[in-house]
């Protein structure tokens, strides 16, 4: 009867196979009318005047600006900084900065009147790239060692610089939310496609002066979210907030892709220098590192974003001599923010590209450089964790060497220029060092006469939450799947469980319900089989509907974390994992092509193998596509690229065949074992397809997306 | 103006604007919101119905053009309280993550020849873009449904 481990239905499919699952935008409520942002047409200044053509007829629009924030309320958007308003006062730090605010029940109407708002302003100097950049949000170091005496160590000094651009995260169904205001006139709820339904509760309550009963968020089946409905739905959701309040009916707003491209987050840009001392062997003795990320115009998750990115910025090896400076510099761009991975794919896209550099240097072969590197059990990391148990670094790439097996070469000479790459790879799982204590998650299990449901704020976003923690708690009750269902994801009856953010759903949250599952197993007392469950179940429940159990984050008890200087155990597990790809590079078109790309990543324990083997495959694939085709162009601080006709994302015909590999090297506080799975297969594709391609055609990008564009260049410059 | 048209097997007759989108239609007047919209601009798929069979993006042809056609959406392409082997297909292997990508491209597949190989339902699904799978699983669902030779 155990199903972890086990393939069984996902929780919600039927409902999205057959069409019936409600999304966001399939939602209606009597009296609903529909909102729209008039956004910065300047990439910095100062607003001058606001004016509506007093030639257009004005009756039924509902128009908001940020004088429309309630006493009590604040114009702040509630997240690290206090520097982000929902709407501009007098100035403007990015294009497509939201000003104005306007609602009315036909969108035709109100289509044509945004035509009619004009916002005038002195435009001032904008910064509007990482290269121009100089204002710094956050910095942080981490040191280990003494990196003269490293350097004092070394037989040869190798330099390199890497970048990386701005990515979509581009779920298919774009941001959107419905506000409802409440009949009293002092409360709302809204209705969205999000991840984290707590963070749009706390920023509402912030910006609208309401305490916890008077603000209701209900997730919605959400689309897709890759960290793009982290924060941002906060914004939107204020957004509508202010103009159902204003309007005293249900205000929809959902984005059409143009605005969500130009105007919601991207994964931040980045810039990756290294230095490195390294012995004639291949050990590696001295490792200086700067990490450098584009925050955009506010500070946002920034410096969250910055901590996981120089953690990782040393990739899965050791070394006695560390030191990393990570930065986010600010542009008058649109705010850059969380997207799958959250830094460590731009940081490991560094170190990976760098170690081959390292190996071509002194004529080691780049796998054989790894392997003399790689950490093993009781080596200890730049923030002086010591690795125990579950480090599976050697493990994956071991297995990816052996299932990577290599491919004829066609007979017939097609001209094509062929080459293989590896990136070696790890990603910590839950939030870094001591975020999850400072969250304190809660989620838990309600006893019904019929079954047990699940109280859980995390979302499913696709990524298979809900089935997931249903099989972790059926087995740990020994009770069929069958028999556990879940709660919507609303404030207003789940607990927080923390964002759906950080690979932490399953790790962390998991294991949270495990623990209510055994609150209840004791209460219960024993019992042999599922039907003497039940029959206890209702004894206990007598006359009661229902009986919750909740339970708190629990710290595992090794785990410590200095936050002033950067050292400690930055996250209780590690998934590891290593990519190998094949690609062909066209020297007539200069295209290139993933054609195979092999995936072993460690998780800890597979809880449902078909849907970690889907988060994997669509994890490498969307790296894929940062690493090729995927380019953010901006002109004058505004994407100029807002449209899938030109932002282009893989199609079946540019997709590689993808071929996973499962390692299950338990964690043991993690639920069965399971660490996280969620962002790790991003952090390693582009660095492996780039290696290949400096293999197939000679010549070495340090910059992604490797378009032909950039090939050419690369090609020609020989 | 008034177009009568057959939708999963019902004659229908609608009030459109010249101009209105099938898929407004579909999602508005007609009351089925399985079609889903990604982009509004052909590129993504999302919102891929049958047209006489084959498949469009709904988002790119007018009402007034389906005078007298017969259009299939997810609610219709299996009788009530079923499911058609595509749907049961992506349900079993894992080919429907967040599912917004998932009606259209269902019905895409739905309008592969029996046994396609593994290049013709890449070819075939080109134009249905999923965020979530990397593919991999769809092919697998479709495979699957639709008998395709190992």
């Amino acid at each position: 009867m155990k199903c972890v481990g086990k393939n069984v239905l996902r929780a919600e499919g039927e409902d999205k196979v057959t069409g019936r699952a409600k999304y966001i935008d399939d939602l209606s409520f009597p009296g609903m009318i529909y909102g729209h942002t008039v956004r910065s047409s300047v990439a910095r200044g100062r607003i001058l005047s606001v004016a509506r053509d007093p030639a257009f007829d004005w009756g039924g629009f509902t128009l908001v600006d940020h004088r429309a924030i309630p006493p009590g309320g604040r114009n702040i958007v509630a997240m690290i900084v206090e520097d982000q308003p929902f709407l501009a006062v007098d100035e403007v730090r990015h294009r497509e900065e939201p000003i104005l605010l306007i609602a009315h029940a036909d969108p035709e109407r109100l289509a044509e009147a945004v035509a009619h708002i004009e916002v005038h302003y002195a435009p001032e100097p904008a910064v509007l790239d990482l290269e121009h950049a100089t204002t710094v949000l956050k910095e942080l170091t981490i040191s280990k060692g003494d990196l003269e005496q490293g350097f004092a160590q070394a037989d040869r000094v190798v330099e390199g610089s890497y970048f990386t651009g701005a990515q979509e995260q581009l779920y298919i169904e774009p941001n959107g939310v419905i506000a409802v205001p409440g009949v009293d006139g002092k409360s709302i709820t809204v209705y969205g496609s999000m991840q984290c339904p707590y963070y749009v509760q706390r920023a509402l309550r912030l910006l609208l002066g309401l305490d916890e009963t008077q603000v209701r968020v209900v997730q919605t089946t959400t689309g897709g979210g890759f960290g793009g409905k982290e924060e941002y739905p906060s914004i939107l959701a204020g957004h509508a907030a202010l103009l159902a309040c204003a309007a005293g009916r249900p205000v929809k707003m959902v984005y059409d892709r143009l605005e969500d491209l130009v105007a919601t987050t991207k994964r931040h840009p980045a810039r990756i220098r290294h230095r490195t001392g390294v012995q004639r062997d291949g050990t590696l003795v001295a490792m200086e590192i700067e990490v450098d990320l584009d925050g955009g115009a506010y500070v946002t998750l920034s410096p969250v974003v910055l901590s996981r990115a120089s953690i990782h910025a040393t990739g899965p090896y050791r070394a006695p001599h560390v030191r990393v400076r990570g930065r986010v510099l600010q542009t008058n761009t649109p705010p850059t923010g969380a997207f799958r991975g959250f830094g460590a794919p731009q940081s490991q896209f560094g170190i990976e590209l760098h170690m081959d550099r390292i190996a071509e240097e002194l004529g080691i072969d780049p796998v054989a450089l790894r392997q003399k590197n790689l950490y093993a059990s009781g080596d200890v990391t730049a923030t002086g964790q010591r690795l125990d148990g579950s480090v599976s670094a050697h493990e994956v790439l071991e297995r990816a060497l052996q299932r990577h097996v290599k491919k004829k070469r066609p007979k017939k000479k097609d001209g094509l220029l062929r080459g293989t790459g590896v990136a070696t790879f790890f990603h910590g799982s839950g939030f870094t060092g001591g975020g999850e204590v400072k969250l304190a998650s809660r989620a838990g299990i309600e006893l019904t006469p019929r079954n047990v449901r699940l109280l859980v704020g995390s979302t499913e976003i696709g990524q298979g939450t809900r089935t997931m923690h249903a099989q972790i708690v059926a087995d740990t009750l020994a009770i069929p799947y069958e028999w556990v269902e879940t709660a919507d994801p609303d404030t207003a009856r789940v607990p927080d469980s923390g964002p759906t953010v950080a690979s932490r759903t399953c790790m962390v949250v998991g294991r949270i319900l495990q623990r209510a599952a055994l609150d209840l197993q004791q209460a219960l007392g024993p019992y042999r089989t599922p039907d003497e469950f039940r029959r206890r179940s209702r004894k206990l429940l007598a006359k009661r509907p229902a009986l919750q159990f909740i339970a708190q984050y629990d710290r595992p008890g090794d785990i410590r974390w200095d936050d002033a200087t950067y050292q400690g155990d930055a996250y209780g597990a590690y998934a590891w994992g290593c990519n190998i790809a094949d690609v062909e590079v066209d020297p007539i078109t200069y295209q290139a092509r993933c054609t195979r790309l092999t995936a072993v990543i460690d998780i800890g324990k597979a809880i449902h193998p078909l849907l970690a083997c889907g988060q994997i495959e669509g994890g490498s694939l969307q790296a894929v596509g940062w690493a090729l085709y995927e380019e953010v162009v901006m002109r004058d601080g505004r994407m100029a690229n807002g449209q899938l006709t030109n932002y282009i994302i893989p199609t079946t015909l540019d997709t590689p065949e993808i071929l996973v590999e499962l390692v299950e090297n338990p964690y043991p506080h993690g639920p069965f074992g399971a660490k996280g799975v969620g962002e790790c297969p991003v952090d390693g594709p582009a660095a492996a397809i780039l290696n290949a391609i400096r293999q197939a055609t000679g010549v070495r990008l340090n910059a992604i997306p490797a378009t032909p564009e950039k090939i050419m260049q690369a090609m020609d410059a020989r | 103006m008034k177009i009568t048209l057959t939708l999963n097997r019902k004659r229908r007759t609608v009030d459109v604007s010249p101009l209105e989108r099938l898929l407004d239609t579909l999602r508005g007047a007609l009351g089925l919101t399985g079609t889903k919209e990604g982009c509004g601009e052909g590129e993504c798929g999302a919102c891929t119905v049958l047209l006489d069979g084959k498949p469009v993006n709904s988002c790119l042809v007018p009402t007034a053009q389906c005078s007298g056609a017969a259009i299939t959406t997810i609610e219709g392409l299996a009788p009530r309280g079923k499911l058609h082997k595509l749907q049961r297909a992506f349900l079993e292997c894992g080919g429907a993550q967040c599912g917004i990508c998932t009606p259209g491209m269902i019905l895409a597949a739905s309008a592969l020849p029996d046994r396609p190989t593994r290049e013709q339902i890449r070819t075939g699904l080109a134009g249905n873009l999923c965020r979530c799978t990397g593919y991999e699983k769809i092919y697998d669902a479709v495979g699957v449904a639709l008998g395709t030779k190992k």
